[in-house]
Formats: structure tokens, C-alpha cells, sequence
């Protein structure tokens, strides 16, 4: 493969997984602008969205009605978690409400699993393949052909979309606007005559939306789902949402996509060392990436990722784009 | 008078707790020892934990990574010799030759100083990460220190020569009994009850309730959230390798959200800033959870032990939010006065005990 092409198909990569990413840092950023509560079980809806999905579309519901039931089956489970357990604690400290959101987690995963039980499912179910999103899209360039999974393509365009979507419902609607003066200041937003109750609502139902749509479309990518499934994206959205100043949706989506691409890095530049092509690399280059980048460092990507959420929490705690947080970490 | 009694009532709790452990290590049942020494390790976790959480007010999740790094290094050290060439091939020269297993009788000292190897090293860690990570505080910390749990678990999967990877790490002799959790146990709360009275504990409640007056009546804020977020890190690495050596086999998985989680929540229950809570949470999580696996086990529902762990979680937070004690202490100067002079009779309320 040459290196032009390599490029461009991490480039995709990158794109497609910051969308993902993006869809699940806009949630987690809009209730904390407004509650300043980090919801950790925003990745427990994603996976009750792959779970409803999923037994859906093994009973042989049709794809259209399995879709709708996914998205309004994550919007109610999340509306009772929010009455139940996050209502109540509003005015408590913030470290509770991280704490009872991770109950709220513990009792969404161990459902999942008492539900996959009840169905005689194994703790790992395979997720139903939908056609629409199976194969791969073949681009004739030049001598090459690029290979991208369409799921990958699916997931940018739609990602995209609902991005764009949401934009335009929170610049240009009254009930967007409220959202943003809530975030700026509840109680002013309150004493403005702004019902916060469904601004707080609200901000849970688009996280449930784009989270059952994220939710959909990574269980299609790794073909399976488990109770857990949602811990990984979770922590990462919330290291996309501490890079965009945590609390800010466009810094959300910046911070998303600058995470994929980061990730993409760190995955693709050490395998570099095995696809620049020997003939025309001087092979010094090429020694220099098996000795110093070796392939086996990708599996320590992670913990880089959370290196620089570290080393971001205490130099930049408003987040790349620099806003001045009143909320600093300190 | 108040001093007396609460000598005399620590004295009796004692006393109670001696024959309570003679008489189970008597009764040689297998079942009942295996709960109150796992149940042990909770409580130097929970009171561990409490010194840095409670006290300081700085959130951590990531204690159990220091666990998981007393669990490993104390097992590399005391892992026989023939049993390393087999299954760690790759250690360093001085590793590999290195085997605790020195006996003063039938004492194991060897197992002594593989834990207090493992419990000073992980300080080290501490004091490395705590001077970068107790600047933070609020919701950051704890993001910022469940960032250190996943780094820790990432380096364990992949540190294989070390660790077997993502393996079972096994053949670790068993040293680990009712007496040496114990005695642990007593060694933590001691440490703890003497640094909670201690101007320097004062100080923790200080800079956890008002950070801005504490600083301007000189408390350093850094040192007292340094200093105790070290001292538990030691004793969590102390549970790890006290874990490691009665389990004898383990993985990182063991050592990750889950536990942290059952360990946050016998704290939050017992109370953020109470020894005395840190004792009755995991009594009370543990008889609850023993008796929910019941349930479990009868009506083949696994998963609602959790479950309904988890909703009495919430309902502290929401009902209680200082858990049962508080920061309160048991008093047993208050209630011998309330045993003597009959239930309320013009005696004013002991606030400690609810």
C-alpha cells in the first residue's frame, strides 16, 4: 500500500471514530454545562441502546421499527434515571453525583445481564448484522483501491449530521437557547423565568439520542455487546470532553475528533515501520521505527490517552480551545 | 471519666474481637474464616481509603491501583525460585534470584518484608502521583486518579515479563491467615485514629471543609492531602499483598472498577470521615451481599446482588448523605452515661451513635 493511501484511509479511520466519540462527549458535556454532574452512566445508555437494538432485531422486528424502538426505549430508560436518581441529588456535591451516577451504571449493566439471562443469551452477544451497514466500500484511485469498512462511512456522515442538527437546535430555538442560558447560569436562567426542569430533561434526551445512535453503530463495528461494553467509550468521551473545556458542546465535538485522530496516531505511526516501502525509505528511517516505535507500543495507546487527560486536567483545565472556565479544575 | 470509659470500651472491643478469632480459628470452619478475612481486608481498604477520600476530601478512584501494585510486587518477591524460572523466564538477574521465604520459627518473615517492600515502594508511587494529581480537586481528581487506575491495569496487561500479562498470575504460596489480617487491621486503624486526632488530621478536615480559610490559618493545603493520600496508598498496598497471598492466584482483573466500586460504596455508607463508619460499612455490605448471594444462588438471578447494592448506594446518597456516622466516632464514654442513667432520662442525646 502507499503511503498517500495509508494516510488518507487512518485519516477516515480517525474521522469515523472521533464522530463516535463526538456523539458521546456532546452528551456528557451538555448535562455537565448545565448540572455540572460528569455522568458516568452516558456509556450504560449507549449500551441499553445496543441491547434494545439487539433483541429487536433478533426477534425480527423490521430495521425502521427496531431503530425507533432503540432511541425511544434509551430516552425512557434515561428519563427515569434522571427522576429517580439524579433529581434528588441536584444541589448535593459533585463528587456524590459522580457517585451515584456510577450506581446508576452498575444497576443499567446488571439489568442488561439479568434481561440477557432471562432471554437464555451468553453474557457476550453477537450483534445481528444489518446489511445496510456490512461490506466494504471500494474507491478506485489511481493504482490503488481504497478499502473503507461502510460502517466507518455511515458513522462520519451520520455523526455529521446529527452535529449539524443539533447546532441549529440550540442556536435557533427558544428551548436551544434556554439550554445554553442554563449552561451559563442556572439560577439566573431560573429567575429569567426559564422552566430548568425541562431544560435539564431535555439536555438527558438529546444525550440519549445521540448515545443510542453511538451505541448502534459501535456494536456494528466490534460485532458484539456485553453489559460493559459502555466503559471504554465513556472514559473516552470523557477525555474528549475535558480537550474541548468540559462543559462546551463545540469544544465537545472538536474534542471528539481530536481524540480519534490522536488515537489513529499513536495506532498508525508505529506500524509505519511495516508499510513504508523498502525500496525507495532509507532504511535507517525505517530501523528507527521498529527500534524506538515498535508496534507493541500501540498497546500501551491507552494509557497514553489518559497521560495527556492527566497532564490536560492540570495545565489546561479549560480545555484546548482555551476558554477561561469558571469551573477550573483547582 | 470520658477518657477512662473510651480506654475501657476500646479494651472490651478488643477483648470481644480476640476471643471472637480464636474461637473461629478454633472452630476450623473454612467458610466462616474465608468471609471474616476477606471481610478484614475491606476494612483496612475502607479505612485506608477514608484517610485519603474522607479526611482530605480529595476523591480519589484509583486506590485500588496501588493494591494492584502491592498484590504483583509482593508476589515477584515471594514467588519461589523454580516457580519464577518457569513462569516469569524474562525478569531482570536480581529479581530472579530474589525469594522472601526467610522463617524465624514458623513465622514467615520473608512474607513480612515482601509486604512491607511492596507497601513502601507503592508509597513512593503515591508521593509521585499525589504531588501531581492533589493540585486537583473536586470531580477532577477523581477523573484524573480512575485515569491512574487504567494506566496502572494497561502497564500490568502489557508489563508481560513481570506480570504474565493479562494471564493468571499464580502459585503464590499461602501465608496469608486470620492473624496477619488482623493484626494489619489493628496496625491501620491505630495509624489512622492517631493521624485523624492529630493536628495533622485536624487539618485534613480543615482544607476539605473551607480550603480558602484553612490557607489563610497556614495550613499548606498540599502536604496534609500528600501525607495522607501516601499512608493509604501504603496500607492499600499492604491489603494487596495480603489479597495476593491468600488467593494465590489473580489477574488484573481483579483489581479494577468493580472492587473499587464495592470499596467506595462500604465507605460511603459507613460514613466519609468515621473510622468507627469504616468498620460497620463492610460489616453491613458484607452481611447484606452474603445474604443477596443466597438469593442468588436460590432463585438463579445473578446480578441482583448488585443491583440492590446499588440502589442502597443511591438511597445514602440521596437520604444520608454523610453516610451513618459522619465524620462521628463511636463514644463509649456517652454510652455507658446513657446505659447508666436508663434511655433519655434528662441525659443529653450522645450525638455519636445513631
Amino acid at each position: 500500500m502507499s503511503l498517500p493511501l495509508y494516510a488518507l484511509q487512518q485519516l477516515i479511520n480517525a474521522l469515523s471514530i472521533g464522530s463516535l466519540y463526538a456523539l458521546m462527549a456532546v452528551g456528557l458535556a451538555m448535562v455537565f454545562g448545565i448540572l455540572r454532574l460528569i455522568n458516568f452512566a452516558h456509556g450504560d445508555m449507549m449500551m441499553v441502546a445496543a441491547y434494545i437494538a439487539a433483541f429487536a432485531l433478533i426477534a425480527g422486528i423490521p430495521l425502521p421499527i427496531a431503530l425507533l424502538m432503540m432511541v425511544l426505549g434509551t430516552i425512557l430508560i434515561t428519563l427515569v434515571m434522571e427522576r429517580v436518581a439524579y433529581r434528588p441529588i441536584r444541589t448535593a456535591p459533585q463528587v456524590a453525583a459522580l457517585l451515584t451516577s456510577f450506581a446508576v451504571g452498575q444497576i443499567l449493566e446488571n439489568s442488561a445481564l439479568l434481561v440477557s439471562r432471562f432471554a437464555r443469551k451468553p453474557e457476550q452477544i453477537a450483534f445481528p448484522s444489518i446489511d445496510l451497514l456490512r461490506g466494504t466500500l471500494k474507491i478506485q484511485l489511481a493504482a490503488d483501491v481504497l478499502q473503507i469498512p461502510k460502517v466507518n462511512v455511515v458513522s462520519l456522515v451520520l455523526g455529521i449530521v446529527l452535529l449539524i442538527l443539533l447546532s441549529l437546535f440550540v442556536t435557533r430555538t427558544t428551548l436551544g437557547l434556554s439550554m445554553r442560558a442554563a449552561a451559563e447560569d442556572l439560577q439566573a436562567a431560573q429567575l429569567m423565568g426559564i422552566d430548568t426542569n425541562r431544560v435539564i430533561v431535555t439536555a438527558f434526551v438529546i444525550g440519549a439520542i445521540l448515545a443510542s445512535v453511538a451505541g448502534l453503530l459501535y456494536a456494528v463495528q466490534s460485532g458484539t455487546i456485553n453489559p460493559i461494553m459502555g466503559f471504554s467509550p465513556v472514559l473516552k468521551a470523557f477525555i474528549a470532553a475535558v480537550i474541548g473545556g468540559f462543559g462546551s458542546i463545540s469544544g465537545a465535538v472538536v474534542g471528539g475528533f481530536t481524540l480519534g485522530l490522536l488515537e489513529v496516531v499513536l495506532t498508525a505511526v508505529p506500524g509505519l515501520g511495516d508499510i513504508l516501502p523498502a525500496a525507495t525509505t532509507s532504511p535507517g528511517v525505517i530501523s528507527f521505527f521498529k527500534t524506538y516505535l515498535p508496534s507493541s507500543l500501540t498497546s500501551y495507546r491507552d494509557a497514553f490517552v489518559f497521560v495527556i487527560l492527566i497532564l490536560l486536567l492540570l495545565v489546561r483545565p479549560g480545555g484546548i480551545l482555551g476558554t477561561t472556565d469558571r469551573d477550573s479544575a483547582r | 471519666m470520658a477518657g477512662r470509659a473510651q480506654r475501657n470500651g476500646t479494651l472490651i472491643v478488643l477483648g470481644a474481637l480476640l476471643i471472637f478469632l480464636i474461637s473461629l480459628s478454633l472452630s476450623g470452619s473454612n467458610f466462616w474464616q474465608s468471609i471474616v478475612i476477606n471481610l478484614g481486608m475491606y476494612i483496612i481498604l475502607v479505612v485506608s481509603l477514608n484517610l485519603s477520600n474522607g479526611f482530605t476530601g480529595v476523591f480519589s478512584l484509583g486506590h485500588i491501583g496501588f493494591m494492584a501494585l502491592g498484590a504483583y510486587i509482593s508476589a515477584i518477591l515471594s514467588l519461589p525460585l523454580s516457580q519464577k524460572a518457569l513462569y516469569l523466564p524474562h525478569l531482570p538477574a536480581w529479581l530472579a534470584a530474589t525469594h522472601l521465604d526467610m522463617m524465624i520459627g514458623s513465622f514467615p518473615l520473608g512474607f513480612l518484608l515482601a509486604t512491607l517492600i511492596a507497601g513502601l515502594v507503592v508509597t513512593g508511587v503515591a508521593l509521585v502521583v499525589g504531588l501531581v494529581l492533589m493540585r486537583l480537586s473536586g470531580t477532577f481528581v477523581s477523573l484524573a486518579t480512575l485515569g491512574f487506575l487504567v494506566i496502572v491495569r494497561i502497564v500490568l496487561i502489557n508489563a508481560n515479563d513481570f506480570t504474565r500479562g493479562s494471564r493468571t498470575f499464580s502459585n503464590v504460596t499461602q501465608y496469608t491467615d486470620l492473624w496477619w489480617v488482623y493484626a494489619w487491621l489493628l496496625v491501620a486503624i491505630y495509624m489512622v485514629w492517631r493521624i485523624k486526632f492529630s493536628p495533622y488530621g485536624r487539618s485534613m478536615f480543615a482544607q476539605r471543609e473551607d480550603t480558602v480559610a484553612a490557607q489563610s490559618v497556614g495550613i499548606v493545603i498540599m502536604r496534609p492531602r500528600l501525607f495522607a493520600f501516601a499512608v493509604s496508598a501504603f496500607f492499600t498496598a499492604v491489603v494487596g499483598a495480603l489479597w495476593a497471598h491468600y488467593l494465590t492466584s489473580f489477574s488484573p482483573n481483579a483489581f479494577y472498577f468493580d472492587l473499587a466500586f464495592s470499596i467506595i460504596t462500604m465507605m460511603v455508607v459507613g460514613g466519609m470521615g468515621s473510622i468507627t463508619g469504616s468498620i460497620i460499612g463492610p460489616i453491613l455490605i458484607t452481611i447484606i451481599s452474603e445474604s443477596m448471594r443466597r438469593v442468588e444462588d436460590l432463585t438463579q438471578l445473578y446480578g441482583i446482588t448488585q443491583i440492590v447494592l446499588a440502589v442502597l448506594f443511591i438511597l445514602v446518597i440521596i437520604f444520608r448523605p454523610g453516610g451513618l456516622f459522619g465524620d462521628r466516632e463511636i463514644n463509649f464514654a456517652a454510652i455507658w452515661g446513657r446505659l447508666r442513667s436508663g434511655r433519655g432520662a434528662g441525659e443529653p442525646k450522645p450525638q455519636n451513635v445513631e
